[in-house]
């Protein structure tokens, strides 16, 4: 066994936290929500000259040859500093899909542009009556000549509004919830017939309605294998759902250590709030629920490769429960224990309870993956 | 023992049942149950609107003005009011302030006061939390320093106040202030009515995780109170403020709200997909609804034992803080959930009543992640459940 990061992951790591705490402050922060796009374009830039965007593509796609360990530890800081911009959406889900479903060809052109920074995904993978299963999809394409036509709606597709091209799932076949039948499409955003209605999300982010109408997509524009997309895009999606588990675990962290950190410096009947024992064992609780999110967070990262996928789904489900049950608890105990503090918009506390609520609607809550644990015994 | 109410009871649940539904106006009960976004005149319409049938002061004396209903009384009236979507009728004025006034108040803070509450003409908030005095409201610093003079005896105010609800509002606010920092710091602390119109006060708004503004700061520097507003003794305003709490208590489980709160959530639920089936039907989140009914349950008939008690409500009441809290926190949480992903979609501009865009999502999950987050000031407002605890733990059960 060995829980050690490398040198190298250690530099990264270190690398990140440094711009973080030098760029990525609460004021700076909250100036990229408010900006037109919600995030920043300069961000983005550093983050490509930092090797973050292509961390874990192969380096025949402009990537650093890196795998899910290493986007665990990326996903991990910008958790802590619950970074707004679309790291979660462009690298790791959409370029997981396209690693995962794309041509040789496809990887090469779209991967390393993700790399760069020069390009921008979505995925666009959910709908209006779908809640988190995946295999629910009305949305249809046609074929039409060499190529599809697509009509539907997708749902709270995040950060849809920015991005250049949207992995969509469509239904090539079969009746609307089937698994089979699924087939993956890479849609250019701008293309006739998408129609993009942006906004805001809780946690400081932005989503999208996409709905599609008549928009056709050429030949070259099919993602991976028509009608058998559904154990890429489950693959797929637990390599993201890994990664979000990651992102909680750098929240949590942060979240509890601002909680910790005001128990010792709020006075009141003449001492230190935190030298109440009512809280003091409420404290333990939060760490000992950070710590049990990050041993399964590790275990996620790593399985999460695995080529049995029920072991996969297994370990990706049970690290998506426990964060979503530690992100809850630490949530409410840290806005609690700010009192009237955790709850004004203000604070930085309120902002870091606000993702970890949203991580667990994102991909499956705690209810979702119970299920998908339990089936994949 | 017989757990029903009595025919009189009954009785008077219709005729509150049916004044409700034919006098509470339908824009206003709208915003509430959908959440929208209330202002000013939404409280002060319905508020009128009781005080012409003459019940905005269920809990005051007839002298007064008031119904003097019986506890339970009380509670069937809020029960229905909150079913039905009405606005909580703002309770520093009537349900706070008053009884002080009454009890312990001027002969002129009676007649000046008590009317212009009953009618809605001013509104009133609450000065107790400072920066620095939270669960420790005793130690508070806002100075208050006595001033003789040819012109008027008057008071001087200098300090902060903090989390005043709806401050942005307000024509008047009862402060606790401290008027003597030598003694026992309870024994320090008197209570004073003050003009928020008055020269060196400001209010800045303190925007909440809804990104609403809810709750302000409230600045008073070298404020001119005239001594008349100082009520009863001076020195004796914890006293006073303990004495509210206890009538401050009874309506703080909220039962008639969140009965409302549960059937829209398990209408929400019977609407919303999961695998092509209700999510009510899927028995894992069916079974957190039913823990919340039930534990809603339980609390309606602790409330009525409470309030059916011969004895004033004591610390009991901080049960039904902390289980009345915890209920309308499940509750939103539930509602939040059952929203699927379509909670995260946050458009504030959404929850004004003239809003008429093109929505995300059913309409009814527009504001449910922004409500929860909202709620969880209730476990921390009007002594947080810790605070409930000690009290609890102190006075019931003397550990």
């Amino acid at each position: 066994m060995d829980f050690i990061f490398s040198d190298e992951q250690q530099q990264l790591r270190d690398s990140i936290q440094k711009f973080i705490s030098k760029e990525y402050g609460f004021e700076a922060r909250k100036a990229i929500i408010a900006s037109k796009q919600g995030f920043s374009d300069k961000v983005w830039a550093h983050f490509a000259d930092m090797g973050l965007l292509g961390v874990a593509f192969d380096e025949a796609h402009g990537g650093f040859g890196g795998n899910s360990v290493d986007t665990m530890l990326v996903m991990t800081e910008l958790g802590r500093g619950i970074v707004v911009e679309p790291y979660f959406s462009t690298v790791v889900l959409g370029g997981s899909l396209i690693d995962l479903a794309g041509s040789e060809a496809q990887k090469q052109a779209i991967l390393s542009e993700v790399a760069q920074g020069k390009l921008l995904l979505a995925a666009a993978l959910g709908e209006p009556n779908s809640r988190y299963e995946l295999n629910c999809v009305e949305t249809t394409a046609k074929r039409d000549g060499a190529g599809y036509v697509l009509n539907g709606h997708k749902a709270v597709v995040l950060h849809g509004e920015s991005a250049d091209k949207l992995v969509v799932s469509a239904r090539t076949a079969g009746n609307a919830r089937e698994a089979k039948g699924i087939s993956l499409f890479l849609v250019d955003k701008k293309s006739a017939g998408v129609a993009v209605q942006g906004y805001r999300t809780i946690d400081g982010m932005r989503a999208a309605e996409i709905k599609f109408a008549n928009a056709k997509v050429g030949a070259d524009g099919v993602l991976g294998e028509v009608d058998a997309a559904f154990p890429v895009l489950e693959r797929a999606t637990d390599v993201a759902v890994s990664a979000l588990c990651a992102e909680a675990v750098g929240a949590m962290e942060a979240l509890n250590a601002a909680t910790f950190e005001y128990l010792k410096t709020r006075q009141q009947f003449g001492r230190p709030i935190g030298s109440f024992q009512a809280l003091q064992h409420r404290a333990v609780d939060m760490m000992i629920h950070n710590e049990q999110s990050r041993s399964l967070a590790l275990l996620a990262s790593v399985k999460v490769q695995s080529e049995d996928p029920n072991e996969r789904k297994r370990t990706v489900s049970a690290a998506k429960i426990q964060i979503g049950h530690s992100g809850r608890v630490i949530s409410q105990e840290a806005i609690q224990m700010h009192g009237g503090m955790g709850v004004s918009n203000e604070l930085a506390a309120g902002h870091y309870a606000k993702r970890l609520m949203m991580i667990n609607a994102t991909l499956g809550d705690v209810d979702h993956h119970a299920e998908r644990f339990a089936s994949a015994a | 023992m017989d757990l029903n109410y009595t025919k009189e009871e009954q009785a008077f649940r219709e005729e509150v049942h049916s004044f409700v539904r034919d006098n509470l106006p339908k824009d206003i009960a709208g915003k509430v149950l959908h959440h929208k976004r209330l202002v000013k005149d939404d409280w002060v319409r319905w508020q009128k609107i009781l005080y012409k049938q003459g019940w905005v002061a269920p809990n005051w004396p007839k002298e007064y003005g008031g119904c003097a209903w019986t506890p339970i009384q009380q509670h069937i009236f809020d029960e229905e009011c909150g079913y039905a979507g009405a606005p909580r009728v703002m309770p520093f004025g009537l349900v706070m302030v008053a009884p002080v006034i009454q009890n312990f108040g001027s002969q002129w803070q009676k007649e000046y006061y008590l009317p212009r509450i009953l009618s809605s003409e001013d509104w009133w908030a609450q000065g107790y939390s400072e920066p620095g005095s939270g669960s420790d409201l005793a130690s508070l610093k806002t100075k208050a320093q006595f001033v003789k003079s040819a012109q008027g005896d008057h008071y001087i105010v200098d300090g902060q106040k903090t989390w005043t609800t709806l401050g942005q509002y307000a024509d008047m606010i009862f402060c606790l202030v401290r008027t003597d920092s030598t003694v026992k710091k309870q024994e320090g602390i008197s209570f004073l009515l003050i003009d928020m119109h008055s020269p060196g006060i400001t209010v800045r708004p303190i925007i909440t995780l809804d990104e609403e503004h809810e709750v302000n700061e409230v600045f008073f520097d070298n404020v001119k109170v005239p001594a008349k507003n100082m009520v009863g003794e001076e020195g004796k305003g914890w006293t006073y403020a303990k004495f509210l709490l206890g009538h401050e208590r009874t309506g703080i489980a909220r039962v008639g709200e969140s009965k409302r709160e549960l059937e829209q959530l398990k209408d929400i639920a019977g609407k919303q997909l999961r695998n092509g089936k209700p999510l009510m039907e899927d028995p894992r989140f069916r079974d957190r609804v039913t823990a919340v009914e039930v534990e809603l349950m339980a609390l309606e008939i602790t409330l009525l034992r409470v309030l059916s008690s011969r004895s004033k409500p004591g610390p009991e009441a901080s049960i039904l803080k902390i289980k009345g809290t915890d209920v309308q926190q499940a509750l939103t949480e539930l509602t939040m959930e059952a929203m699927g992903p379509y909670a995260l979609p946050f458009r504030p501009e959404t929850r004004d009543a003239g809003w008429h865009g093109e929505s995300v999502g059913p309409e009814y999950a527009a504001s449910a992640a922004a409500v929860y987050f909202n709620y969880r000031k209730t476990s921390i407002y009007g002594g947080s459940n810790e605070i409930q605890r000690n009290i609890i733990s102190q006075m019931v059960l003397g550990l």
